[in-house]
């Protein structure tokens, strides 16, 4: 199958006064069609930056890239016309109703009056945006807002779509709302790429995750791949007596997948299981054999957090010029 | 050809758009509505008790100097309106879009003329009560208004420019009062030019608002006698000298402009 979105040894430099900062750093990309790219990394990372080059707004240093079979930098009209972009800060227009947002966006892609306004009333329906379709903007909701720049995005039915961090900020309702409308799209057909800070996300969405660091792509697989490498969940306890850590390190040990680390305090471990429930049962059984008391106890999905202290050994934490730069 | 056709068609676009904001937000609306009106009066009266002009009256003398300063100052619009789009995102959207990249500049520039528009049929209405009279033709005073209409407009594209460079739109706001203010008041909008200090009337002579200005007042028989005491070239051949000006502004700004917006992305 051909890849739709084919980037390689993508470069972005940016000057700054403490010298030269690469928010992009040789990055390659691949997504074959029909299928769903999940670029997974924290603020500053470089996923925007990516995104904005792929969809031409944003020209590379270096490197080549194609959307649908067209070079983004020689032909950026082309690579416009079939792709749609909803990106982080929904950008739709708040004195405008969202049925006049979309319908000025189809006049755009001259589907024709007629068309553009039946497309506008079709997507508002789509989305839930039935109600509020007549009223200005201004009065939505952040998930309102960007269920209409996502709806934007889609006006002329793009085959390729990228959505750049499509539920940072919203509530879990609304992502769960969110969610549930890209996985139609997908089940529709487009190829998608889709920057994310939430593990959980790309696992729920994405077919492939490439995991993306300084610019960087420095893990990619299927979200199980993945897993395998990170491991799946997290037990985390929290011993009444820090005395006990020993003692406790070895009864995790018998279930952990990986390292387990100790927090600062000296009483809090986390330790990296794959079996999930059962797991947990195990290691409480243990514990509460050895006569160790814990004052809480859990069970967690990995977060972001875990998946770079298990490639990189640091975790997310970026020098704030990146995120400034994710930010514009 | 098509590359005209397409920024037009897609201009018409956002110049909808943009009439669309001025309705909703009627805050903007009334600024755009009273500001004029209030110089007219302010200066009307409050400059015309104390100025004295032979041959025509003041408040005639100081109409057109009004239309002058507002049309220009709407200007600014241009550039606020461009600096909130691109800090909300909009441009970026506009850009990933399949249309033209002049559609944006060409549509906003566009829809300011037609604010600009609006203030002078209010601004011309109010002189009309306080005994301002167009004493020319109906085609010289149509001259006359579309010649500040199209000196309005070239400042528009400095403005867009403007706003393409600067953060957020206050930047423009303030940015514009610092060189439009001394820009409108340096000149024979407001006041005669043969009483000005030398260094100042020199600057007066050759600014374009000046000849601008020279060139409504005769367009609709406001001169009087009075303001054409200047020797200086421009003041002699006003409608000229400013439509020189007002193609040398396109001819820098329009490629500028268009060029900082395809680049505005990147920084």
């Amino acid at each position: 199958m051909a890849d739709v979105i084919h980037a390689e040894g993508l470069v972005k430099r940016y000057g700054s006064r403490s010298g030269e900062v690469r928010a992009l750093d040789g990055l390659d990309l691949a997504v074959p069609e029909g299928t769903v790219l999940g670029l997974l990394g924290p603020n500053g990372a470089g996923k925007t930056t990516a995104v904005r080059i792929l969809t031409t707004l944003l020209e590379a240093d270096g490197g080549r890239a194609t959307v649908a079979g067209l070079d983004v930098r020689k032909d950026a009209k082309g690579v416009r016309k079939r792709i749609g972009l909803s990106g982080q800060y929904a950008a739709v227009d708040e004195y405008l109703t969202g049925f006049e947002n979309l319908d000025m966006i189809g006049r755009i892609y001259k589907l024709g009056r007629t068309a553009s306004r039946a497309r506008a009333r079709e997507l508002l329906e789509r989305f839930d945006l039935v109600e509020s379709g007549d009223r200005p903007v201004k009065g939505y909701s952040g998930g309102m807002r960007r269920r209409l720049d996502l709806a934007g995005a889609l006006v002329a039915e793009p085959p390729v779509l990228f959505l750049d961090e499509p539920t940072t900020g919203l509530d879990p309702r609304s992502r769960t709302g969110m969610w549930e409308v890209i996985r139609e799209l997908v089940r529709g057909g487009t190829t998608l790429l889709l920057t994310t800070q939430y593990l959980e996300e790309a696992d729920r969405l994405a077919d492939a995750i490439v995991v993306i660091d300084k610019g960087r792509a420095i893990a990619q697989g299927t979200s199980d791949e993945l897993k395998r490498q990170v491991g799946g969940e997290r037990i985390e306890l929290v011993l009444t007596d820090p005395s006990q850590l020993d003692k406790a390190r070895a009864v995790l040990a018998t279930v952990a997948v990986s390292d387990i680390t100790v927090d600062e305090d000296g009483r809090s471990l986390t330790a990296p299981v794959s079996g999930g429930p059962p797991d947990l049962m195990e290691a409480l059984r243990g514990l509460d054999a050895a006569g160790i008391v814990v004052s809480d106890v859990g069970l967690r999905r990995p977060t972001l957090d875990d998946v770079f202290l298990s490639l990189t050994g640091h975790t997310t934490e970026t020098p704030p010029l990146d995120k400034q730069e994710d930010a514009a | 050809m098509s590359v005209m056709v397409d920024a037009l068609g897609d201009g018409a676009v956002v110049v909808k758009r943009n009439l669309i904001k001025i309705v909703r937000v009627p805050e903007l609306m009334i600024f755009t509505l009273v500001s004029p009106i209030m110089f007219v009066l302010l200066f009307a009266y409050v400059f015309g008790s104390a100025i004295n002009l032979q041959g025509t009256g003041y408040r005639e003398f100081l109409i057109a100097g009004i239309f002058a300063q507002t049309v220009i100052f709407g200007a600014t619009y241009t550039g606020a309106g461009i600096a909130d789009d691109m800090k909300k995102g909009i441009i970026d959207r506009f850009r990933s879009l399949p249309m033209s990249q002049a559609a944006v500049l060409v549509g906003r520039t566009a829809s300011d003329v037609l604010i600009n528009l609006i203030s002078i049929a209010v601004m011309a209405g109010t002189g009309l009560l306080v005994g301002w009279r167009i004493r020319t033709s109906f085609w010289e005073a149509v001259a006359g208004f579309l010649l500040l209409l199209f000196f309005a407009y070239t400042f528009s594209w400095i403005m867009a420019w403007v706003g393409l460079l600067v953060p957020s739109p206050e930047v423009v706001n303030n940015a514009a009062f610092i060189v439009i203010f001394p820009l409108t008041f340096i000149a024979n909008t407001f006041v005669p030019l043969e009483n000005l200090p030398t260094a100042l009337k020199v600057f007066a002579e050759w600014n374009p608002v000046s000849s601008m200005t020279q060139a409504t007042r005769e367009l609709f028989g406001n001169s009087g006698g009075v303001a054409a005491t200047s020797h200086a070239w421009p003041i002699q051949n006003p409608v000229l000298y400013t439509v020189l000006w007002g193609l040398v502004i396109l001819a820098i700004f329009v490629p500028l402009s268009v060029r900082q917006y395809k680049r505005a992305a990147s920084r």
